[in-house]
């Protein structure tokens, strides 16, 4: 675990660069981490998606998956890879705060 | 009388009620189970078909042998569960109440989940080895192919058995060999995984195994459709492969029931508690095998080590005691490496496929992580083990929980 400034303000990340805890979350440390990712500008299109998978997240405990993202009618796969390009559930995740997604054993 | 009702008799439900007809006392229990179906598999088995090792006689025995004499079976679909109302209905109608369901309905492939899977080349150049039909229709292709470009692909994870597609190329790279053609055969495995595999000591172990079989590896590939036309596999960010021979691993659900009922997630498996097996949404529901949502591995041996768990919390949730039985997630699976030759890995949630002997600490027979001949006996014993032990609901020589002795960290 290190400290990190991001937007202004220090926050803790872990060894990848995910934030410890998503509750320091805010809409300026999601554009710093969307730039760090190679996303830059972060659109109110990438702030919905990352928002419904934040409110998940709160109410389950786990983010959604990309299946249940484009299921919902949040988000269509393939608009999806074309916002977070190189692996969106992963890409979502960091900027949105949340932890790395748990994959299987 | 209570009612137990087990829905389906697969590896997981068979196990199940054998264990409990031999726990419960039947003069307060009603145990039934239910399946659509009459022929159990050894899905294991599944992976040999196309190389001729096995037929299709070698994988399959009537479901009517592994269950308990005097066991109540019901051969039918099942509708609809009516969890809020604790009963099922089966299809005709009939209504079977309960107080206790376990459900065990497993997953199974979905290639129409993916466009241009399930087309014109299906079954022609495009094959699954995921069922005894898909097995034995690549056995034929198999048989007369020259050579050309070999593409096995993983559509997307959770899979069953996560193993058996790094079993099925190495296996491919010794029967081409042996066939006389290996030279004529590139074989490349595409997964949407960031390497050969889930962990991170096993991914490297098996990488280097890719590399030394000369099969190319292509990780973070996120299968969109199939081109068939083209013979091409196509990414979500139109990046393509192109295949002759493509042996997909189409998208794993849990059954159409599930979803029918409201029971699941996105991909019809069943929210449950990932230590107590208990479902998260009804406390009188339990789920094993898998129908579950748990990340712990789709395998037969999971499973059983799932039962063991499961029946002591059946008996402490009976006695209306809290739930003590705690799943670690334990797998164990013996992977085929071509040649005569396994590899033996073992892990939970927690701890990663690690090297070391198995299952006596620092003797073996088996080692694990490592390629030995031992292992690879390991694994054809294994069938007669699970239609004479493991079915029956016996007690292997195998801890449920993962041990940490004879491993190195």
């Amino acid at each position: 675990m290190t400290t990190k400034e991001l937007a202004g303000a220090s926050v803790e990340v872990d060894g990848e660069g995910y934030l410890v805890d998503h509750k320091v979350w805010n809409p300026e440390i999601a554009a710093a981490i969307a730039k760090e990712e190679g996303i830059d500008p972060l659109t109110d299109r990438h702030l919905e998606v990352i928002k419904f998978m934040r409110k998940e997240f709160d109410e389950k405990g786990s983010a959604p998956s990309i299946r249940r993202l484009n299921k919902l009618n949040i988000v269509p796969t393939k608009e999806l890879y074309a916002l977070f390009p190189g692996g969106p559930a992963k890409k979502a995740a960091k900027i949105g705060g949340l932890g790395k997604p748990q994959g299987c054993i | 009388m209570k009612k137990l009702l087990i829905l389906g008799a697969g590896t997981a439900g068979t196990m199940m009620l054998n264990k409990l007809e031999s726990t419960l006392d039947q003069t307060e229990w009603n145990i039934t189970i239910v399946d659509q179906y009459e022929t159990h598999y050894y899905q294991p088995g599944f992976l040999f078909i196309p190389f001729g090792i096995y037929n299709k006689r070698d994988v399959i025995k009537p479901k009517r042998d592994f269950f308990p004499p005097g066991a109540e079976v019901i051969f039918s679909k099942i509708d609809l569960i009516e969890a809020e109302r604790n009963q099922v209905k089966l299809e005709g109608g009939k209504v079977l109440p309960y107080d206790i369901l376990i459900i065990a309905t497993g997953s199974k492939i979905n290639p129409a989940e993916t466009e241009g899977l399930k087309e014109a080349g299906w079954h022609k150049n495009i094959f699954d080895f995921y069922t005894v039909e898909g097995a034995t229709a690549l056995q034929q292709f198999l048989k007369y192919w020259e050579g050309g470009k070999l593409v096995l692909n993983i559509v997307e994870m959770p899979i069953k058995c996560p193993v058996a597609p790094l079993e099925f190329v190495f296996l491919a790279d010794w029967w081409f060999t042996e066939q006389g053609i290996r030279d004529k055969v590139d074989i490349e495995f595409v997964t949407p995984l960031p390497g050969a595999f889930t962990k991170p000591k096993a991914s490297r172990v098996f990488g280097d195994f890719l590399n030394k079989k000369n099969i190319s590896l292509t990780p973070d590939f996120n299968t969109a459709r199939v081109d068939w036309e083209h013979k091409q596999l196509v990414s979500w960010e139109e990046s393509t492969i192109d295949y002759d021979l493509l042996i997909s691993i189409p998208t794993n659900m849990g059954d159409e029931l599930i979803e029918r009922s409201g029971l699941g997630d996105e991909l019809n498996f069943i929210p449950t508690d990932k230590a107590t097996l208990q479902s998260e949404a009804h406390e009188n529901i339990f789920v094993l095998g898998d129908a579950t949502n748990l990340p712990s591995s789709k395998a037969g041996s999971v499973a059983h080590f799932q039962a063991d768990i499961l029946l002591d919390n059946l008996l402490s949730f009976i006695d209306g005691r809290p739930l003590r039985g705690k799943f670690d997630g334990h797998a164990n699976c013996y992977i085929e490496s071509g040649f005569g030759k396994g590899i033996l890995i073992d892990f939970n949630y927690d701890t990663e496929p690690l090297p070391g002997k198995f299952p006596l600490p620092g003797i073996g027979p088996f080692s694990l992580l490592e390629e030995t001949r031992m292992n690879h006996y390991g694994k054809m014993m294994f069938r007669w083990m699970y239609w004479n032990l493991l079915l029956k609901g016996a007690e292997l020589p195998i801890e449920s929980h993962m041990l940490m002795a004879g491993k190195r960290t």
